[in-house]
């Protein structure tokens, strides 16, 4: 372990791979920052960039993109109420509370600080638990591989539905569907590609994730006639007020932020439920963990109220890359966004990645560390200058993100068949979005649709075509098991429990 | 009756998951694939019948969290402008190049929404497309084919 941690701090520590952490960081930051945009749509227009980059490079300033946008979705929770991500949505209950009393710069403060404990804490967890899940995770096998990406689709279906299941299950479904477009792996044979040449190879990743998201973002956004920055507007420099923390303050960050790393860190290593989960989770823990006296105070500007959703988020993100690295099967949208990326470089995540690629695999955990660091150095002071990115009329915003999303496209294939299709999903996912048919199902579900497949197939072919597979094996019935309980409670949620 | 947009929706997908089951079925195996426990077309067809079923338990059952988006306060011609404008941009960016192509794409979605601060406006088209393209040509070697630089000489 001490030769992996070596190899990754001497990646991580090159100067094109610093200087790729920092850009991450600060891009993902402003990125993040921008009410609607978050970390999928700053990660998404960071792919075509990457991919003139080596693998390490590439998924180390996605990295540094996802906490950046993770930071800077905090940012605007705090400043102007309009979280960037919903990760950062638990943060704006006392973070905007206490801005408004003129304490906007320790309230940024807290949540940097407590950002790179949570950080922190969660990347020595990864430390440890990744080599080990590693090894742990080499005993599986298809039916396992099978059973587990249905467990992180249907995970990620039930904590994204807002109460919706069968509208995230439908997204699944067109994710895998998207997915099966092209030629067979095993017998070239075309499939939905209806003679057109273009089609021969599949939907190119870059494309799905840039329609569904960074595009349709944008056209929601105008769609709905939103001025993401309009609050923004109104921010002034002197009002920020100091950073600097008093004893006080210090000392109830530091009884909160190990109870909210533990518990984002082990969220975020579930499927599925991710950094909002985990924010909203440590909020209410903390709440009940804090004495009568200080409970008074959430919800109006608690330092425990801003610190535990800010440590827990952050703690979550490491945490998410417990199942992409060990597993090979990301557990949030973000990650499956990460997960396809590293497939465009013929990489394959998984068990095997720690012995066949530990350059990789360690230098991504290193750069979590420096990311962290980074985030506090170099973010923290430059708040109030980055925060002034807020201000940016719409007008400018939204054409330049379909200028990155059509330029990645173009860049991918140079035709313009693209081009049309990317308009054409884009279009249809702004209106299922309009009526709350989410969208990272569909990303997991397409990122995972060739793997998922590729399982089902030896699965089936070694059980000479029975679905016995599916309870063979204790692992496999466990992990059956924990799905039939998924989904059972999303319809008892649905449809019985407002009944009784 | 009256049918609620997500069901709609819902529908549709219906009869889309039809649509792409029937054309599962006509996937053309090889011979001596047709019997075999998994080929070509199993998963699709799998794929065709989940559709079917949960867009067609959505429509059955009674919706939990019924969706409700006020249609008038969108704004379509935006939206719409905007979207015609980037097919516009597909059909162009081939014939054009990709330099005058984006900087008018740029142009034109500003103006579409309104903007009509002029030097901004030209600063971040035509300048901002040029450093853009000179980064990925520098720094990243993508070669970008332009027929309208190489006419003027600026690009090989």
């Amino acid at each position: 372990m001490i030769e992996g941690i070596l190899i990754g701090l001497q990646t991580a520590l090159s100067f094109k791979n610093l200087m790729m952490v920092m850009i991450g960081c600060f891009s993902g930051t402003i990125i993040g920052m921008l009410p609607g945009l978050g970390p999928m749509t700053a990660i998404a227009l960071m792919i075509p960039i990457t991919y003139g980059f080596d693998p390490s490079t590439g998924l180390i300033l996605m990295a540094g993109v996802y906490y950046g946008a993770v930071f800077g979705g905090s940012t605007s929770s705090i400043l102007i109420n309009a979280p960037g991500v919903p990760g950062t949505v638990a943060t704006s209950f006392d973070g905007y509370p206490m801005a408004q009393q003129g304490k906007a710069g320790k309230a940024l403060a807290i949540a940097a600080y407590s950002s790179f404990a949570g950080g922190t804490i969660s990347a020595i967890f990864l430390l440890i638990a990744a080599p080990s899940l590693s090894l742990v995770s080499l005993s599986f096998r298809s039916p396992d591989y099978f059973g587990l990406m249905i467990l992180g689709l249907t995970a990620v279906a039930a904590f994204s539905s807002k109460g919706n299941f069968l509208k995230a299950m439908m997204m699944v479904v067109l994710g895998l569907m998207l997915a099966s477009v092209g030629q067979d792996t095993l017998s070239d044979i075309p499939r939905f590609t209806f003679d057109n040449m273009n089609l021969s190879d599949g939907i190119s990743f870059v494309l799905v994730v840039m329609a569904t998201f960074a595009m349709s973002e944008a056209l929601t956004i105008i769609f709905k006639a939103n001025d993401p920055t309009k609050a923004a507007k109104q921010i002034s420099l002197s009002q920020l007020g100091s950073i600097k923390l008093d004893k006080d303050e210090t000392k109830k960050m530091v009884t909160t932020i190990p109870r909210s790393s533990v518990l984002g860190f082990i969220i975020g290593v579930l499927p599925g439920a991710g950094a909002t989960i985990a924010s909203f989770l440590a909020y209410g823990m903390e709440r009940n963990f804090v004495n009568d006296e200080e409970k008074q105070k959430f919800g109006k500007g608690s330092v425990n109220g801003i610190a535990a959703p800010e440590t827990a988020n952050n703690a979550a993100c490491s945490g998410s890359f417990v199942p992409l690295l060990t597993l090979g099967i990301p557990g949030s949208g973000t990650t499956a966004v990460m997960l396809g990326a590293l497939l465009g470089f013929g990489i394959q995540p998984g068990p095997r990645l720690y012995q066949t690629n530990p350059e990789i695999f360690w230098s991504v955990i290193m750069s979590m560390y420096i990311g962290m660091v980074v985030l506090l150095i170099l973010n923290l002071p430059l708040i109030p200058y980055i925060a002034r990115v807020l201000a940016i009329p719409r007008t400018f915003l939204i054409p330049l993100i379909l200028f990155f999303s059509l330029t990645g496209v173009y860049l991918m294939s140079f035709n313009n068949f693209d081009i049309y299709m990317m308009i054409g999903i884009a279009v249809v996912a702004t209106i299922l979005r309009l009526y709350d048919f989410p969208m990272p199902p569909l990303i997991l579900a397409f990122v995972l649709g060739g793997l998922m497949e590729e399982n089902l197939r030896r699965s089936l072919l070694i059980s000479d075509g029975s679905w016995s597979f599916m309870w063979d094996r204790p692992l496999t019935i466990v992990i059956m098991l924990t799905i039939i309980f998924i989904v059972g409670w999303q319809i008892y949620k649905s449809f019985f429990k407002k009944k009784l | 009756m009256k049918i609620s947009p997500s069901k709609l929706i819902s529908l549709l997908f219906f009869v889309f998951s039809g649509y792409y089951l029937y054309t599962a079925y006509q996937i053309q195996v090889f011979a001596f694939d047709e019997n075999a426990p998994f080929n070509a077309k199993t998963f699709p067809i799998y794929l065709g019948f989940a559709g079917l079923v949960f867009s067609g338990l959505y429509i059955i059952l009674p919706e939990a969290n019924p969706t409700n988006v006020d249609l008038k306060v969108l704004d379509y011609k935006k939206t719409i402008g905007l979207t015609i404008l980037m097919i516009l941009y597909g059909l162009t960016i081939l014939r054009v190049g990709y330099f005058l192509s984006t900087s008018i794409f740029l142009v034109a979605s500003y103006i579409i929404l309104g903007e009509r601060k002029w030097i901004w406006i030209f600063i971040l088209s035509f300048p901002f497309v040029a450093i853009f393209m000179y980064l990925l040509h520098g720094l990243l070697n993508i070669y970008l084919r332009d027929p309208f630089l190489k006419y003027i000489g600026i690009m090989g």
